[in-house]
């Protein structure tokens, strides 16, 4: 048996043989994004990286398929050399995990989304169709190659933020688009959060078109370089439509400060650095949060936690993405975390880094209401009945 | 395609009607419809090919009414077909004659508009113009506008996953929706999503939008709302060729441009709208467009020089720039009138609704005048140039015998071509009944098997809206079975149980 498939019929052999042998796979493309998730047992390793090549990119007509083990970074240079760009920015963890960015399969199957998902939606809006070969050893598809198409159930969306728990992925259709002309950002400096994300909804609430809008408090801002705490707006488009937006934008954010200008490669640092939660990978010892609530809710989460414990967090998609540092003893604040999400209105957090002691012990991923836990129980055993695949990542029990 | 088989009515059932309909008046007093008249108006829905009196409708009020209803169905082995404006183009809402038919219409309040953080929580009967009316005085709006949005419920644009001109640019409702409060037809009430953005693990969402019904009846949506654009403007396109027109789409693409809206119309369909609206398009074009530009002033008038620039690089006969709303409107006008426009050179038309890769637009508008010959009846063209998703017109008459067999004959071959350029059998009309014995042309039967088990998950008996979207209904267990190859299962070492 061959665990390092380079097509999808060696993908659908080794599963059918871990199948026979009751034998779980753990899915591995570059292992980006291993340390997230309860800690394998001694599953076998299915690689995935050998699978790779993009099969389709038609420019103009805004479409790519790539086997699922392609590099990010091989795509997002071909798109690059035609204008073109995966617009969600998926995230690489070399900041957090002294990793990268993995593999097409692994970011669409894990929803990766960067500071422009508030404008140009998550990774699962960019998937389009995808082949896989799920847990029965059966090889299907789902989607197709076009934006518009409702035929079926979307299952190529759903299989997004699976994780690798109901099917290996082995070809993903994407939706590329045309990179911006020009991209500049706007700064304020010097608010607090919660006045800062204020001002992250006037704009977002603006015509101003922002495709990046996030808060880094004093130490974040300190660790990107920044002099204070730093409120920042990103406009990308064509060179006089940015112009022209950033003037009103300063104009609307007047009562909040006066505004400062990034331009180049200052900017685009900057959002990279967002991207990759940077301003809070240091120190490495400390337990990495990633949680999506409510916009206006990010900052009374942060603070609630920090009533609590020591943390330290900054703000991504207007507030609604709170990243989040804390000590990894005890629960790393797994139950201070969800109880403040719980009560600011609903959201999820995972653990996005920590010792695998920490991840032994809590349920990494948000714990799941009992009627949907069931759910979501019975379309893995539809999909994975002999739980052959990644059995381990996704378990909430501790 | 023609008239395709639905379930076999089960008389015992049928025997029951009135019991069924007292135990539904007792979770719902006033909201139980059983007697003929009263059923008539339920009996189809947008496509009205298709009629069926439903055995009851039930209109409750509440999530715990709907809870109530679908677990007493559930318990009770009784199927059940959701419907909300019953605009669906697909027979999606077509009734069972022993099903109940969950009107969700008493649903109809705005909840919630929560400006700050840019979204809407909306019961499933608001209209989707409803929600752009409840938010539009601070400036914003609800992104997606299917041509019946002022009848069409939000909760029929989750079942549907509904588009609209504007989805190249703005996404269709799967991108729009962020959360749903979603009852399975045990009567269970999850909720899904929320204001934040995305979900933690499967994206049971995605699975939701779209699904036609067969998954759970929605109670609640929570959508984004946007702030308008501060401006839009239209330039109008005419071509001599549909491969002219073509290649200037492709050009506007490639030169890093997604238009608002792109919209094309080919000669037939440019004609039966100039005689409706008299808005002054070119007779004599063989492919009209119609490209919107929004954003701020200073983006469009940029990007207007631009596409017009690109349009008479490609050899365009007329290119008119709008200089007014007015004047954007009427370019609009005679598009957004093409259905009934049609409608009055024809008895009847039928609207098709396939997606192609849009370079394939040339050979498929060429093979449909040949399919046209072969039929025997007439097709106009209107097509979501942007996004590749096109609606041929057929028309026909529906009191000639045999026309609309003709029609629909003449309508799956132009969906057997579509999949065959690389593109798909519904854009945005949803598969429903109507191209329900197609899905085989796109998807193998281990493609549908593991689309069916998504519906083993959410429903394993089976009772939410049966008939719809797959050619067959596997019983849950039975897709258990491996799929048996030249008489070979795959894997003969594999234990089966």
């Amino acid at each position: 048996m061959t665990l390092t498939p380079s097509s999808t019929a060696d993908v659908q052999a080794a599963v059918a043989e871990a199948v026979a042998a009751r034998a779980p796979l753990v899915l591995r493309g570059h292992g980006s994004k291993a340390g997230i998730g309860r800690p394998d047992g001694n599953e076998k390793p299915l690689f995935l990286a050998g699978l790779t090549g993009v099969t389709l990119y038609e420019p103009e007509e805004l479409v790519l398929s790539a086997r699922a083990g392609t590099p990010i970074a091989e795509i997002e240079a071909l798109l690059d050399a035609r204008g073109q760009e995966l617009a969600f920015e998926p995230m690489s963890f070399h900041a957090l995990a002294g990793t990268g960015q993995g593999t097409l399969g692994g970011a669409m199957m894990t929803n990766q989304s960067g500071p422009r998902r508030i404008k140009m939606g998550a990774a699962r809006d960019h998937v389009l169709g995808v082949e896989a070969v799920s847990g029965r050893a059966e090889i299907f598809k789902a989607g197709g190659r076009v934006v518009k198409n409702v035929t079926g159930y979307d299952l190529a969306k759903g299989l997004c933020g699976s994780w690798g728990t109901l099917a290996v992925a082995t070809e993903v259709t994407v939706k590329v688009l045309p990179k911006a002309e020009t991209a500049a950002t706007l700064m304020l400096l010097g608010l607090p959060s919660a006045r800062a994300v204020a001002a992250l909804s006037a704009a977002l609430g603006s015509p101003a078109d922002v495709s990046g809008a996030a808060h880094l408090p004093l130490d974040a801002a300190a660790r990107a370089g920044l002099p204070g705490p730093a409120t920042l707006m990103r406009l990308e488009g064509f060179e006089p439509s940015v112009a022209a937006r950033f003037e009103r934008l300063a104009v609307l954010l007047a009562p909040f400060g006066a505004a400062e200008r990034l331009a180049g490669e200052a900017s685009a640092a900057l959002w990279r650095a967002v991207r990759d939660a940077a301003p809070i990978a240091e120190p490495a010892a400390r337990a990495i949060w990633r949680i999506s609530v409510a916009p206006t809710a990010g900052p009374t989460v942060a603070a609630t936690v920090a009533a609590g414990r020591e943390a330290e967090a900054f703000y991504d998609w207007g507030g609604g993405l709170v990243w989040l540092a804390t000590d990894p003893v005890d629960d790393g604040g797994a139950a201070l975390i969800r109880g403040a999400v719980a009560a600011a209105g609903g959201g999820h957090a995972t653990l996005v880094r920590g010792p695998a002691a920490l991840r032994e012990t809590i349920p990494v991923f948000q714990p799941q209401p009992a009627a949907l836990a069931a759910l979501g129980r019975r379309l893995k055993a539809e999909f994975d009945p002999y739980a052959i695949l990644n059995p381990a990542r996704m378990a909430g029990d501790a | 395609m023609s008239h395709p088989e639905m379930p076999p009515v089960d008389e015992a059932v049928i025997a029951r009607r009135g019991e069924i309909a007292a135990a539904l008046r007792r979770i719902v007093p006033k909201g139980v419809i059983d007697n003929a008249v009263g059923l008539k108006p339920y009996e189809s829905d947008g496509l009205t090919a298709y009629k069926t009196p439903p055995l009851v409708v039930v209109l409750p009020e509440t999530v715990a009414e709907v809870s109530a209803v679908l677990a007493w169905c559930h318990e009770n082995d009784v199927k059940v077909v959701p419907r909300g404006a019953g605009t669906s183009l697909s027979g999606g809402a077509l009734p069972l004659a022993d099903g109940v038919l969950l009107s969700m219409m008493k649903f109809n309040r705005v909840k919630e508009i929560d400006f700050d953080n840019r979204v809407a929580v909306v019961e499933p009967g608001v209209t989707n113009l409803g929600i752009t009316r409840a938010v539009e005085h601070a400036g914003f709006y609800y992104a997606p506008d299917p041509s019946s949005q002022i009848a069409c419920s939000i909760g029929g644009n989750v079942a549907e996953n509904s588009g609209g001109v504007h989805c190249l640019k703005y996404g269709l409702t799967t991108n729009n929706v962020l959360g749903v409060e979603l009852v399975l037809i045990t009567g269970e009430v999850v909720r899904l999503g929320g204001k934040h953005l995305d979900s933690e693990g499967v994206d049971l969402l995605a699975l939701i939008v779209g699904s036609e019904g067969l998954l759970g009846v929605v109670t609640e949506v929570t959508v984004r709302i946007l702030r308008a654009p501060e401006t839009a403007r239209a330039v109008l396109v005419a071509f001599s060729s549909s491969e002219a027109a073509g290649e200037c789409v492709a050009d506007i693409i490639a030169a890093g441009i997604i238009p608002g809206g792109m919209e094309m119309m080919d000669n037939p369909a440019i004609n039966a709208a100039e005689d409706f609206v008299n808005v002054g398009y070119p007779r004599d074009a063989e492919a009209l467009l119609i490209v919107e530009l929004d954003g701020p002033d200073v983006e469009v008038d940029h990007l207007l020089s631009r596409v017009e620039a690109i349009a008479r690089g490609r050899g365009a006969m007329e290119c008119r720039v709008s200089t007014s709303d007015a004047e954007r409107m009427a370019f609009w006008a005679g598009r957004k009138a093409a259905f009934p426009a049609v409608g009055r050179i024809s008895p009847d038309y039928y609207c098709m609704d396939g997606t192609i890769p849009r370079k394939q637009l040339p050979r498929v508008l060429a093979r449909m005048r040949e399919l046209s010959v072969e039929h025997g009846l007439r097709v106009a063209n209107v097509f979501h140039a942007g996004d590749g998703n096109l609606h041929p017109l057929i028309l026909y008459d529906a009191n000639v015998p045999g026309e609309l067999d003709r029609a629909e004959a003449f309508g799956a071959d132009i969906l057997r071509l579509c999949v065959e350029v690389g593109g798909v059998l519904t854009g945005e009309h949803g598969v429903g009944i109507e191209k329900r014995d197609l899905m085989p042309t796109m998807f193998s039967d281990i493609d549908l098997a593991h689309q069916i088990r998504v519906k083993c998950a959410f429903d394993d008996k089976h009772l939410l809206n049966p008939g719809k979207v797959f050619p067959e209904l596997h019983r849950c267990a039975e897709l258990g079975r491996m799929h048996v190859s030249g008489g070979k299962l795959p894997f003969p070492d594999i234990p089966r149980f």
